[in-house]
C-alpha cells in the first residue's frame, strides 16, 4: 500500500469549476455553481452556509454519490489528479472507504439497525484489504478504543440502538477510519447532539485528524464548530463558494458581505440585548440561479453597486495581504474593515429596576409512571422523576432562560406551565392562581389567554390545510373575543406585529419559509395579549440569519408589551443575548440560577462551566478553558445517587458527591449554586472564556 | 426473549378462551335450539327434552360451559349431524389435506415472491421493477374464481394436460394438485411481492445503505448483508397472515376442484347447520389465526434487534 501513498504532484482533492444540478420533471435545477478549491494532505476545510446553499451536494460530489437525479453540469472533481466521474464502478468502489471516507449527520440512521457494531466495522478491512476475521476484529477493537469508547469488546457485540447518540457518532467515525482514509468528508457530524457531546466529538475529530494526518472536508451550518476542527473556512451562499481562507483570517477580516452578514447575525458571549442588536440579512436565500446575472448576493447586499455587481460573471479575487484568502466580490478590496457588534444601543432594552415576579415556581416535582404498567409490581420501580424541587421565578417583562442538555427536564417544565401536564408536587404561582395542579382543561379562558406557547417546529403546529389568516382568526376568536367585523383588521395587525405583510393571511403554511412560519406561530401566541410566553427552542431549527430576525422580533414584542418570557434553549450564546435570568438544569434539578452576568461569570456550577466551555464560539480571539465531559447523560429513570452530576463532573470532590444531594450556596442578589464545593473555591474559578487580542494566533 | 414468548402464549390462551365463551354464548346458550338442530325440526318437545336431559343440558350454565370446554380441549367435539360420525374423524383428514395444499402453495409462493420483490425493489423505477410490478398487479387482480375457470379451460379442456377435479379418489396425485396450487399461488404471490418490493424500496433509501455504499462495499454485499435483513422484516408478518388466509380463503378453490379440504368442509358444515362441526371448525380456525399471529410477533421481535434488546 505504501507505493499507493507515494506523494504526487497533484493535490489530494481538487474541485475545478464544479457545477452540479438535480434533474427534476421539466428540467434541471442547479445546486452548486462553479466551485473551485483544493485540499492538500493534512488540510482541513470547513464549509459553512445556510440551508439550501449546496453544502451537502458538494460533500456527496466529493464521494461521487449524487443519486440518480444528480448531474454534473460542468467542471471536475479530481482526487490525486484522477477525475472521479471517469472512474469505473470498481475503481470508485476501491477508493471509497479506503481513500475517501464519509461521516454523515444523524448517526443512528447511518448504522444498520440489524447488524452488530462489530460486524459493521470489521467488513471494511475484510473487503478492502482481504483481512482475516481476527485481524479485522483486532483493528475494530483498537479503533473503538481510539474513538474513546469504553469497553470496546462489549460495544462490538451491541446493536446501534443500544448506544447513546454520542456513542453512535463515535462508532460512525471509527467506521470511517477503519480503512485508514486519506480524506475524510463529514457532513454536519455533530448536528443533533447535545453541546457537551458535540464538544467532545469535535475534540476527538481534531485529535484523530492530527494523528492520522488526514485531510478533512467538514460541512456545518455552525460557524463555531468549524473553528474547532478546521484551519480553513469556506463560506457558501446560493451554491457558490463566496469566500475562502484561513479560519481566523476570515473571521477577523471577512471580505464578502455575506460572511459579514452571517457574523452580524450571531449573538456572541460578550454581547447582550442591552448593548447590541442583531442584524439579520434582509430578504431570503433565493433558489440557486442557473444563469449568473452578476453576484448572487447582490439583491440582499448593503454594499451593492450598479452595474458592477449585477452584470457579468463575478470571479473569486485574492484578498490582498493574505496568502490564501479569496472572496467572490468585486468590491472586496474597497469595503471598510469589519468590526464585530457595531450597533451599540443607546438605551438598555429592559428597565434597570427589578419588578415584581410574575411567575414563582416553588419546589416543583413531576414524575412519570414507568412505561408498561404492571399491576402486580406497582410501586416497585418508581418511574422517571422529570422534575425535582424546581424553584425559580420570572420577573414581569423579563426573560427567564432554561438551559440544559436533552433529558434535563426543560420541556417537561414548559408542559407543566402550559397545563399540558400536571405537576406531582410543589406550586406555581402565576398572579393569583396556582398552576401546578391545574391542567389546561381546568384553566379559565383568561388563564389560557395569559399563558401561550411557541414551539420548536412551527411546521407541526400549523394546520397545513388552513390559511394563515384562518389559523390566526380562530385563535383570536377563542382568546380575544373579537367581533367578526373587526377580525380582518385584527389579523392584519397581528401579522404586522411579527413583520409579515397582510397578504400572507391568504397563504397556506407550505407557501411560507421556516422563519415565516415561526413568525406566524409567534403571532398566534400573541393573539390574546399573553402575559407569559413559553418558547421551547423557538429558533433552534432556523438558519442563523432567520434566527437573528426572530430573536429581534421577540425582543421588540417584549419591550413593547412587557411580556414575560420563559425561553428554553440549548444555545448559550442566544441565551446570553436574550435572557435576564438563567436557570441551568441537569436531570430534572436546578444546578444554578441567577442573572445572566452571575451565571456567565464565576463562580460557576461545574456543569455550567462545562456547558460554557462546550459552546461554539466564532470569535477568533476568544480563549477558552477546555473542559471535556466524559460519558453521556445518565438514564433519567435511574438518576445517580447524591449529586446527579457526579458521574460526569470534572471537579468531583469525593464520596460526598456520590452520597449526598448538594446544598445550595445562596449568594446575595439571588444567585444560587447547588454544589458541594465550598463557595470560596467556586469563587476562585477562572472565567471559561476570555478575550484578548494579545494572545491571538493561538 | 423467553419472557416475551411466555407472555405471547398466555395472551394467545386468553384469546382462545374469549372466543370459546363467545362461541358457547352464540351456539349453545339456548338448549332448545341445540336440540332442534341436532334432532331436526320435526321432532316433538318430549323427544328434545329427553335428548337434552341425556346430554346434560339442564345443568347450570357454567357447569355446561366447563364441561363443553373440557371436551373441546381434548378434541372431543361431539358427533357430526351430517356425516353421522364423531367430528374429529372428518375434521383431521380434511385439515391435513388443506395443510398439504397450503404448504405447497407456501413453499412455491414465498421464495418466488420474495425474490421478485427484492429484485424489483432494488432499483425503483427500473424496467425490471416495472415488469415485475405490472405482472404482480395483473395476477393479483384476477380473483381465484375467475382464474380457476380460465386455467381449467386452458389446461383441462383446451390442452387436455391436467385433470379438472382434485378429488384424490385413487390416492394422492401430484397431477391433481397442480391446478389448485397454481390458482392460489397466482392469486397470492403478487400481494407478497408488492409488500416485499415496497419494503425493499424503503430500505434502499435509508442512510445506512448509503453508508454501506460509501464504505466501498460491493453491490452484492450491500444488498445481501445490509438491505435484505431489514427489508424482510415487514414481509415476514404478511407471510404469516397468508397462512391464516390459506386455511379459510381456499373455500372457492377447494369447492371448484372438488378437493376434500378444510374449506369445503367449512362450507358443508355451514350449509347443513352442522352445529358441532361448525364449533370445531371455528375453534381450529381461531387457533390457526392466533397461532400464526403469535409466531409472527415472536418472529418479528427475533428479526428486529431494536425490539429484541430493549
Amino acid at each position: 500500500m505504501s507505493e499507493r501513498r507515494a506523494t504526487t504532484a497533484n493535490p489530494l482533492l481538487q474541485l475545478d469549476d464544479l457545477s452540479i444540478g438535480y434533474r427534476i420533471r421539466g428540467g434541471i435545477v442547479p445546486a452548486v455553481r462553479r466551485v473551485s478549491f483544493t485540499l492538500e494532505e493534512g488540510d482541513s476545510l470547513g464549509l459553512v452556509g445556510e440551508s439550501g446553499c449546496g453544502k451537502s451536494t458538494l460533500a456527496y460530489a466529493v464521494v461521487n454519490y449524487l443519486g440518480r437525479a444528480g448531474v454534473r453540469l460542468r467542471g471536475r472533481v479530481l482526487y490525486e489528479g484522477q477525475d472521479l466521474a471517469a472512474l469505473s464502478g470498481e475503481a470508485l468502489r476501491s477508493l471509497r472507504g479506503r481513500e475517501i471516507a464519509m461521516v454523515d449527520q444523524d448517526p443512528v440512521s447511518c448504522l444498520n439497525p440489524v447488524l452488530p457494531i462489530g460486524e459493521q466495522l470489521m467488513e471494511v478491512p475484510m473487503i478492502h484489504e482481504h483481512a482475516t476475521v481476527e485481524q479485522a476484529r483486532e483493528r475494530a477493537v483498537a479503533m473503538l478504543g481510539e474513538v474513546k469508547l469504553p469497553n470496546a469488546e462489549s460495544v462490538m457485540a451491541r446493536y446501534p440502538h443500544q448506544l447513546s447518540g454520542g456513542q453512535q457518532q463515535r462508532v460512525v467515525i471509527a467506521m470511517a477510519l477503519m480503512g485508514n482514509p486519506r480524506l475524510l468528508v463529514m457532513d454536519e457530524p455533530t448536528t443533533g447532539l447535545d453541546v457537551t457531546i458535540e464538544a467532545a466529538i469535535l475534540e476527538l475529530i481534531a485529535e484523530l485528524r492530527e494523528r492520522h494526518r488526514m485531510a478533512l472536508l467538514f460541512i456545518s451550518h455552525n460557524l463555531g464548530t468549524v473553528m474547532r476542527v478546521c484551519n480553513r473556512l469556506g463560506v457558501m451562499y446560493c451554491g457558490e463558494l463566496v469566500e475562502e481562507g484561513e479560519v481566523r483570517e476570515v473571521f477577523r477580516n471577512p471580505r464578502h458581505p455575506y460572511t459579514r452578514g452571517l457574523l452580524d447575525c450571531l449573538p456572541t458571549f460578550d454581547t447582550d440585548k442591552n448593548t447590541v442588536t442583531l442584524k439579520p440579512i434582509p430578504g431570503q436565500v433565493p433558489a440557486v440561479p442557473s444563469e449568473a446575472p452578476g453576484c448572487v448576493f447582490a439583491p440582499r447586499c448593503q454594499f451593492v453597486e450598479e452595474p458592477r455587481c449585477t452584470r457579468g460573471e463575478i470571479a473569486a479575487e485574492r484578498v490582498a495581504a493574505a496568502a490564501h484568502h479569496r472572496a467572490r466580490c468585486v468590491r472586496q478590496a474597497e469595503l471598510p474593515h469589519w468590526e464585530p457588534a457595531q450597533s451599540i444601543r443607546e438605551a438598555p432594552v429592559t428597565p434597570a429596576l427589578s419588578p415584581e415576579p410574575l411567575l414563582r415556581i416553588d419546589g416543583l416535582d413531576k414524575s412519570y409512571e414507568a412505561a408498561g404498567v404492571h399491576w402486580f409490581r406497582k410501586g416497585k420501580d418508581g418511574g422517571v422523576h422529570a422534575l425535582n424541587g424546581i424553584t425559580v421565578s420570572a420577573a414581569k417583562g423579563r426573560t427567564l432562560a432554561i438551559v440544559g442538555e436533552s433529558g434535563c427536564g426543560k420541556t417537561t417544565l414548559a408542559r407543566v406551565l402550559t397545563g399540558l401536564e400536571e405537576a406531582s408536587g410543589g406550586t406555581i404561582r402565576f398572579g393569583d392562581s396556582d398552576l401546578a395542579r391545574t391542567g389546561v382543561n381546568r384553566r379559565t379562558k383568561a388563564l389560557k389567554r395569559a399563558i401561550q406557547m411557541v414551539f420548536q417546529h412551527p411546521d407541526g403546529t400549523l394546520n397545513p390545510s388552513h390559511t394563515i389568516g384562518f389559523t390566526i382568526a380562530r385563535t383570536l376568536r377563542r382568546l380575544a373575543s373579537i367581533p367578526a367585523g373587526e377580525m380582518k383588521r385584527a389579523v392584519e395587525n397581528l401579522l404586522q406585529k411579527v413583520n409579515l405583510p397582510a397578504e400572507f393571511s391568504r397563504r397556506l403554511p407550505r407557501q411560507l419559509s421556516g422563519g415565516q412560519k415561526q413568525r406566524v406561530a409567534i403571532a398566534r401566541a400573541l393573539a390574546g395579549n399573553p402575559e407569559l410566553v413559553v418558547a421551547d427552542e423557538p429558533v433552534s431549527s432556523l438558519d442563523v440569519s432567520v434566527q437573528a430576525a426572530i430573536l429581534n422580533l421577540l425582543l421588540e414584542i417584549q419591550t413593547a408589551s412587557e411580556t414575560t418570557m420563559l425561553f428554553i434553549s440549548h444555545d448559550l450564546a442566544v441565551v446570553r443575548f436574550l435572557a435576564d435570568h438563567i436557570c441551568v438544569m441537569y436531570l430534572g434539578r436546578v444546578m444554578e440560577y441567577g442573572t445572566v452576568e452571575e451565571v456567565f461569570d464565576p463562580p460557576y456550577h461545574p456543569y455550567t462551566e462545562a456547558l460554557l466551555s462546550a459552546a461554539p464560539v466564532t470569535d477568533p480571539d476568544a480563549k477558552r478553558r477546555r473542559i471535556v465531559l466524559e460519558g453521556s447523560l445518565p438514564d433519567p429513570s435511574e438518576p445517580p445517587r447524591g449529586c446527579p452530576f457526579h458521574t460526569r463532573c470534572p471537579r468531583k470532590i469525593g464520596p460526598l458527591c456520590e452520597d449526598t444531594l448538594p446544598p445550595e450556596h445562596r449568594l446575595p442578589g439571588g444567585h444560587r449554586i447547588a454544589c458541594h464545593i465550598p463557595l470560596p473555591e467556586l469563587q476562585a474559578m477562572e472565567p471559561v472564556l476570555t478575550r484578548s487580542r494579545a494572545e491571538a494566533g493561538d | 426473549m423467553a419472557r416475551f414468548i411466555v407472555k405471547r402464549l398466555l395472551f394467545m390462551a386468553a384469546t382462545m378462551l374469549t372466543v370459546s365463551i363467545l362461541l358457547f354464548g352464540l351456539l349453545e346458550i339456548s338448549p332448545g335450539s341445540v336440540a332442534t338442530k341436532v334432532l331436526g325440526p320435526y321432532t316433538s318437545q318430549e323427544q328434545r327434552d329427553l335428548w337434552l336431559e341425556a346430554h346434560g343440558y339442564f345443568r347450570p350454565l357454567h357447569v355446561r360451559y366447563l364441561d363443553w370446554l373440557g371436551h373441546l380441549v381434548q378434541g372431543e367435539f361431539g358427533e357430526s349431524i351430517r356425516f353421522k360420525v364423531p367430528v374429529a374423524e372428518v375434521l383431521w383428514p380434511r385439515l391435513s389435506n388443506t395443510a398439504v395444499l397450503g404448504g405447497l402453495v407456501l413453499v412455491i409462493m414465498v421464495p418466488f415472491s420474495l425474490a421478485l420483490g427484492v429484485l424489483a425493489g432494488m432499483k425503483e423505477g427500473s424496467p425490471l421493477d416495472r415488469t415485475i410490478s405490472l405482472f404482480s398487479i395483473v395476477t393479483t387482480s384476477v380473483p381465484e374464481f375467475a382464474s380457476s375457470v380460465i386455467l381449467a379451460a386452458l389446461f383441462v379442456f383446451y390442452l387436455g394436460l391436467l385433470p379438472g377435479t382434485s378429488t384424490m379418489a385413487s390416492g394422492f396425485s401430484w397431477r391433481e394438485m397442480v391446478l389448485p396450487v397454481l390458482v392460489l399461488v397466482l392469486y397470492d404471490f403478487g400481494y407478497v411481492t408488492r409488500m416485499t418490493r415496497a419494503s425493499m424500496v424503503e430500505v434502499m433509501t435509508r442512510p445506512y445503505i448509503r453508508t454501506a455504499v460509501l464504505k466501498g462495499l460491493p453491490h452484492r454485499r450491500v444488498i445481501f448483508r445490509h438491505a435484505l435483513r431489514n427489508a424482510l422484516i415487514a414481509p415476514f408478518t404478511v407471510i404469516m397472515l397468508q397462512i391464516n388466509w390459506l386455511l379459510s380463503g381456499v373455500i372457492v378453490v377447494e369447492f371448484f376442484f372438488a378437493y376434500k379440504g378444510f374449506g369445503s368442509l367449512l362450507l358443508e358444515a355451514s350449509l347443513n347447520q352442522d352445529l358441532f362441526l361448525i364449533e370445531a371448525c371455528t375453534m381450529v380456525s381461531v387457533l390457526v389465526a392466533v397461532g400464526t399471529q403469535t409466531l409472527a410477533d415472536i418472529g418479528y421481535v427475533y428479526l428486529n434487534p431494536r425490539i429484541r434488546f430493549s
